[in-house]
């Protein structure tokens, strides 16, 4: 392409390959949207439609009397000042709040550990702390609701052998242990290998570097590995932040065993399921779904833009 | 291979199995409890014996039987429903997330950023918030109550677009697409017979997360459904357990038997399949942190 200012003579040849080459560019770019389209019709049937119908949906109420009629933002005023909703949403803060930064230990310290040991038995534990993320939600509440059960779980035994109480997390004042626990359990291996993966694609030499400098496996640990493992962190902190803020599964499960801990408003998502499906508040409950995907996206938004460094992370 | 602690630091690494042996008893607990649990019947499970050790009488096979048998045998219909809506969602779900991310990856074409853009922001929201929305449009064109109410939605996976950019992107050199090319493969075929085989680690890794996430789901088929012969088996669980609760010391508690087993028996195939493909899936993994 260069050449072609220093030949005039080469001037009809550079526009032909010019048009041949757009030609072939133009074949290349319709071949990409082929290869993306049937990607792109399912997004826009099951992502944008919905999105977009829910926000139809919110703008509007439907009475008895009165039936449908346009309400504007009234939805929104009434959800930002409906307790219910309130109390939910922070609750799930609350609970992002405690629960992620447990979990990030957790998994950054096995995987750490993991990263250290190359046997048999790291390989073992590796897999079994994975495990549970094979296991649906569902069953893992389930579990735990009967660990955590006096009639049948074995924390009175073991607590009784200390001649203790064992704590009933499943009151109103331990749940919120209750749940993080079960979360954790879930999740914090499928984290941890996330992280033992990004720690894997470290080149070793840069350890040798470091033990010359005269590092210890404590140092190398906070100062090396860790920062550069710092995209995995985030990934990861994403995907707990969007899983969090939209708590269902765990507290729905646990409130037929937890006598009226886990309440219909307990959090925004078990608040506009029982608004839609028991009171058949479709208009409400869409107002409130669009306002938790609204608060998730703006919350992963501002982390991803407080955490960035160069360029984007995800 | 980690260099970093040296053999003479012996007490250090007592500490290291220490702690890995505590995280390992606390991650299988539970797993364990389930097993052992559904070894005994309702009066022992009840009894007051060692929730974490065998009863005396050893019924699992008792119980699985029941289980088969119980309300003609609807737990083995929710588990079909299940490894039906997982494979047809999750196969789905893999095929798009292939041919889309591989599309991203390796062509260049007016709207790709800003299209990848959106699609990155969708990563964001949450798929629940969708479900409301989703269930009226469906009620509306009479799909609910339908295996395609849950299988329709679950092949929308964003992440699984992006985690196929990322590693087409790096497994697929362009200099193989355009030798291929150059032999005279057209474009499908260069994807099929070059470019795929490439991908395969990457492709597992999706196939499983997609499978997972859509055998797991449950607030989904919570909302679409209301025949209990379509429920997948976390909704029939929850239904069960939801009886079971109400009815705690009457028929309840024979019940509770059941949604053990059940419990036990659910969580096999992921496991299994999870434990069959670590090869791929543990590299796979890796794609999304390295980016």
């Amino acid at each position: 392409m260069a050449e072609a200012a220093t030949a005039p003579l080469a001037t009809t040849k550079v526009r032909a390959a010019t048009r041949k080459r757009t030609a072939r560019e133009r074949r290349h770019s319709l071949t990409g949207w082929l290869f993306i389209a049937p990607f792109g019709v399912v997004f826009v049937v099951f992502l944008v439609t919905p999105l977009a119908y829910a926000f139809y949906l919110s703008l509007f109420s439907k009475g008895l009397a009165t039936g449908t009629a346009f309400a504007g933002i009234n939805n929104y005023v009434r959800a930002f000042t409906d307790p219910s909703f309130l109390k939910g949403v922070w609750f799930v803060v609350r609970f992002s709040i405690v629960l992620i930064p447990v979990q990030m230990l957790v998994s950054l310290a096995a995987a750490l550990v993991l990263d250290n040991l190359t046997n048999r038995f790291a390989r073992f534990a590796r897999l079994m702390i994975f495990l549970p993320y094979a296991v649906p939600a569902v069953i893992g509440a389930l579990m735990w609701g009967f660990l955590y059960s006096p009639s049948f779980g074995p924390l009175e035994q073991i607590f009784g052998a200390f001649g203790a109480d064992a704590p009933f997390l499943l009151s109103p004042d331990n749940i919120f242990y209750g749940l993080m626990n079960v979360v954790t359990w879930q999740w914090a291996g499928y984290y941890m290998i996330i992280i033992y993966a990004a720690l894997r694609g470290i080149d070793p030499t840069i350890y040798e570097a470091a033990k010359i400098d005269g590092a210890n496996s404590w140092q190398v640990a906070l100062r090396i590995k860790i920062p550069m493992v710092r995209s995995a962190l985030v990934l990861i902190l994403v995907f707990a932040l969007i899983g969090t803020l939209q708590f269902f599964t765990e507290p729905q499960v646990l409130g037929p065993v937890a006598n009226g801990t886990i309440t219909p408003d307990f959090t925004p998502n078990i608040y506009a399921f029982n608004l839609a499906f028991k009171y058949a508040q479709f208009n409400y409950a869409s107002a409130i779904s669009f306002s938790l995907g609204a608060i998730v996206f703006v919350g992963v938004y501002i982390f991803l833009f407080v955490t960035r460094k160069r360029g984007s992370v995800l | 291979m980690a260099i970093a602690a040296p053999t003479a630091r012996k007490p250090r690494h007592v500490i290291t199995y220490v702690f890995l042996g505590i995280l390992v008893v606390y991650f299988l607990v539970p797993l364990w409890f389930l097993f052992v649990a559904s070894t005994k019947d309702a009066p022992s499970l009840f009894g007051g014996d060692s929730a974490l050790w065998f009863s005396g009488d050893f019924n699992l096979f008792t119980n699985l039987s029941n289980l088969v048998t119980y309300n003609d045998g609807i737990y083995l219909r929710w588990i079909g429903n299940s490894a039906l809506y997982a494979f047809i969602g999750g196969l789905g779900a893999t095929v798009l997330a292939v041919l889309a991310g591989y599309g991203f990856a390796k062509y260049r074409f007016r709207g790709r950023d800003l299209s990848f853009a959106i699609l990155l922001g969708s990563v964001m929201v949450p798929l629940t918030a969708l479900v409301i929305p989703t269930f009226v449009l469906f009620s509306e064109l009479g799909l609910t109550d339908t295996i395609w109410a849950v299988i329709l939605p679950s092949l929308l996976s964003p992440f699984g677009v992006y985690l196929m950019r990322v590693y087409a992107a790096e497994a697929v050199p362009d200099e193989l697409l355009d030798a291929a090319r150059v032999d005279g493969a057209g474009e499908f075929r260069t994807f099929f017979q070059v470019a795929l085989p490439l991908m395969r680690p990457a492709v597992v890794t999706v196939l499983l997360l997609s499978v997972v996430g859509t055998w797991n789901n449950y607030f989904l088929p919570l909302a679409m459904l209301s025949n209990s012969q379509l429920y997948p088996i976390t909704v029939g669980i929850g239904l069960w357990q939801g009886l079971a609760a109400q009815n705690n010391g009457g028929s309840g508690v024979s019940l509770w038997t059941l949604i053990i087993v059940g419990s036990l028996i659910s969580i096999i195939p992921l496991i299994v399949a999870f434990l069959s493909l670590q090869k791929y899936w543990q590299g796979g993994l890796a794609i999304g942190s390295l980016k």
